[in-house]
């Protein structure tokens, strides 16, 4: 553990990569909420841009394909006037037999400043981050069934926008967990900020093994476990699920996991309904409860930027001549 | 050439022998212990004192990775590893390439291994052609060729119908069937143990029912068929539970375990430390003190190595996409001899798990200080303190997690028939 922590900071015990929640600290992750919130004015001015990372070159290096999560750190890195350049890795290199460590040298010695890093291994992020020139930071943005850290804080910015506080919230996390990596980094960012009560709600062959020690409270009923719940986060289950012997059928799952209004009846009155999308109507959520009141699943695509673009600045602090975002309290 | 080994203190587990006392060597075999015999000059003497001196080491599995891949070692490169660390017996799975499913390979090995004059190497054979689980090997050639038992490796067998077969037939040439207990389906894609650590690092999971399962599905073929089997590296306590069960009911079974995991466990890969991914998995905490436990009550017979050396390259990528195994020649004794600290085992009883108990498990003469025996022997300072570092390794491969650890206990002297191989 103590190897990760330092891996992300540097010496000074600033972000220098951003891998994971695991080893960072409670105060980070509100610095980074701060300064997402201090940018979300950016988002909303005629001319969206600052000039934070003027100069500095940014690669998008997509080894797995992404729409929403590469758009939105390209529309951060741009709003922060930085230079952006997106490698989809299974059109180049590594096709034709380059290995990872040769396609990252070769982006080094095209002198760019930072890695937002999407890969299918979990740890391609860690490893790439411990492979990098000194001076080259790295941004996970989700590697294998790992982590998934800008995504975790931008639903906590969503969380925190909506509920205020972390501390007195019955969070519930429902779905398949054992393959999420948006899951994983949820969790720690959850109880790292003082959430007691996460939940995480599925049919055991979609729990991770040893959940427990994760910390969380396990339910396989999600009627028992919606139970007085402030925030419910649903996952998307992939389709591929139902070939594994994992899940019986669609239809079952939706029975049993899919959020209806019904069910979501059993969660606080003004319970918030949140989803890291790309959601499946009518699989794990009904298309009521998505469009409808409780949920915030568009503002946290928006939130998105502002989060990015706060990980982005702070992660690049240690190369720029002045503090990065203004800040609040 | 007559050889004379001085107030060494001899441990020599099989003949019940610890004591500090002189061993003369001539012709390549042992002559005698204690008082030299009658007119004996000595051409060249050993000073031992504070040292042990015992038999040299049988490790069960190291890959040579000659032929076919000798980019990542060859049987030159690693037996000279091996003469390093006190090992002069090394027996090779058959994942060679070309397999050793042919009296060919296995010669072609043992001719190679003899030429380089470093150890000796014994190769196991494939239980099935091509390792491809469908259709037994001619065992009866590669006993005759050399073989000491036959393996399927890392590999699976189709079905248990054709395992069946095949232990019935290894039986009736009075082979025994080195099994690696993982069932192909609960493995699956994994590459860690399934459980707290794997589930945090998201990297797909072994679970320990890929081991309980063969082990259970394996002892009843035993029991079928009389096949006398050898379980290679186990990784679990309730695996060697069953085996425990079974040994106690008389079933021709032994086991083994690799030096690295009676060290490390699942709590070592924290950081995705490629250098940690090895087949089994490293397991927990309980997984460990079981294994140690397993030792010194004797269901486990034997420390290996699981030597698996690589290029760098094998292992700079994400954790999963790297090649599993520890170059892990050169740390077998002071590993072993941790344990003794450890207090788990006696030195005595940890000499005997690298010596005439693996012998035996592969039914060869050595391991052993008896007069008459070819003198394979190794010398060690149990109190030497020396650093494993990227310069001073023989072996092709540097992978390994205790490169730049402090080791305790170093080999002075390896003796291989009487020839001196090693000399620090």
């Amino acid at each position: 553990m103590k190897k990760k922590n330092r891996l992300q900071l540097d010496e000074n015990g600033k972000l220098k990569h951003f891998l994971t929640i695991e080893g960072l600290n409670r105060q980070m992750l509100i610095d980074i909420l701060d300064t997402a919130e201090s940018f979300t004015g950016v988002t909303e001015q005629t001319i969206k841009k600052v000039p934070l990372l003027r100069g500095k070159t940014i690669v998008n290096l997509f080894f797995e394909a992404s729409t929403r999560t590469r758009t939105t750190f390209e529309l951060a890195a741009k709003r922060l006037s930085a230079d952006v350049l997106n490698i989809n890795i299974q059109a180049s290199a590594t096709a034709k037999g380059e290995t990872l460590l040769d396609t990252l040298r070769n982006l080094e010695a095209m002198h760019c400043d930072m890695f937002v890093v999407r890969h299918a291994d979990s740890g391609a992020a860690h490893f790439i981050a411990q492979h990098a020139a000194p001076h080259i930071s790295v941004i996970n943005a989700g590697d294998g069934q790992h982590a998934h850290p800008t995504q975790a804080m931008l639903d906590m910015f969503t969380i925190r926008r909506v509920k205020g506080e972390f501390h007195k919230l019955n969070v519930a996390i429902v779905g398949d967990v054992r393959h999420s990596r948006v899951a994983r980094s949820q969790i720690h960012a959850l109880s790292m900020l003082g959430v007691e009560d996460v939940r995480i709600i599925a049919p055991k062959t979609l729990l991770p093994s040893e959940p427990e020690a994760f910390g969380v409270h396990v339910y396989h009923d999600l009627r028992e476990g919606l139970r007085d719940v402030d925030v419910v986060i649903m996952l998307r289950l992939q389709k591929e699920r139902m070939r594994g012997a994992s899940l019986p059928s669609e239809h079952e799952y939706f029975q049993l996991y899919g959020l209806t209004e019904e069910k979501l009846a059993l969660a606080k009155p003004d319970v918030t309904v949140m989803h890291p999308g790309p959601i499946n109507r009518g699989v794990e959520i009904d298309s009521v409860v998505a469009d409808g009141p409780r949920s915030v699943i568009l503002q946290q695509v928006s939130h998105g930027i502002a989060v990015r673009m706060a990980v982005m600045s702070m992660a690049m602090q240690s190369h720029l001549p002045e503090a990065a975002g203004g800040r609040r309290g | 050439m007559k050889i004379e080994i001085k107030q060494g203190r001899i441990i020599d587990p099989a003949n019940d022998i610890d004591a500090t006392q002189d061993l003369f060597i001539s012709n390549g075999k042992i002559v005698a212990l204690g008082a030299p015999p009658q007119g004996f000059i000595a051409d060249k003497s050993i000073d031992a004192s504070h040292q042990i001196v015992c038999p040299g080491f049988v490790d069960l599995r190291a890959h040579l990775r000659e032929p076919g891949q000798e980019h990542k070692g060859t049987i030159a490169s690693e037996t000279r590893a091996a003469a390093r660390s006190g090992i002069t017996t090394l027996c090779c799975p058959p994942n060679t390439h070309p397999i050793i499913d042919t009296p060919a390979v296995a010669e072609l090995i043992q001719r190679h291994a003899d030429a380089a004059g470093h150890a000796r190497v014994v190769p196991l054979g494939a239980l099935t052609q091509g390792l491809e689980g469908n259709a037994i090997t001619e065992m009866h050639a590669l006993k005759a060729a050399g073989c000491v038992g036959v393996s399927n490796a890392m590999q699976p067998v189709a079905n248990t119908l054709i395992l069946r077969r095949a232990m019935e037939y290894a039986a009736t040439h009075d082979l025994t069937v080195f099994i690696h207990a993982e069932d192909r389906d609960l493995a699956s894609n994994g590459c860690v143990h399934e459980g707290a650590v794997g589930s945090r690092l998201g990297l797909p999971g072994i679970p320990t029912a890929a081991e309980t399962v063969a082990v259970a599905s394996t002892l009843a073929l035993v029991e079928e068929t009389g096949a006398r089997v050898h379980f290679s590296m186990l990784s679990s306590k309730r695996a060697l539970q069953k085996i425990s069960r079974a040994k106690y009911d008389g079933l021709p079974i032994s086991c083994d375990v690799s030096a690295h995991h009676l060290h490390l466990t699942e709590i070592d890969l924290l950081g995705f430390n490629s250098q940690c991914h090895v087949r089994p998995p490293l397991r927990t905490q309980r997984d460990l003190e079981g294994l140690r436990k397993g030792l010194a009550d004797g269901t486990i017979a034997a420390i290996c190595s699981d030597h698996h050396p690589h290029e760098a390259d094998a292992k700079l990528a994400p954790f999963s996409a790297t090649e599993h195994g520890i170059s892990a020649l050169e740390t077998l004794l002071p590993l072993a001899l941790r344990v003794v600290d450890d207090g788990i085992l006696s030195m005595t009883q940890m000499i005997a798990s690298l010596t005439h108990q693996p012998a035996e498990i592969l039914g060869i003469t050595a391991g052993t200080l008896s007069i008459g025996q070819l003198a394979d022997i190794c010398i060690f300072d149990p109190e030497r303190y020396w650093t494993l570092d990227d310069h001073s390794m023989l072996s092709h491969g540097h992978n390994t997690p205790f490169l730049n650890w402090e080791m305790k206990g170093e080999v002075t002297h390896t003796l291989l028939g009487g020839k001196t191989v090693y000399e620090c």
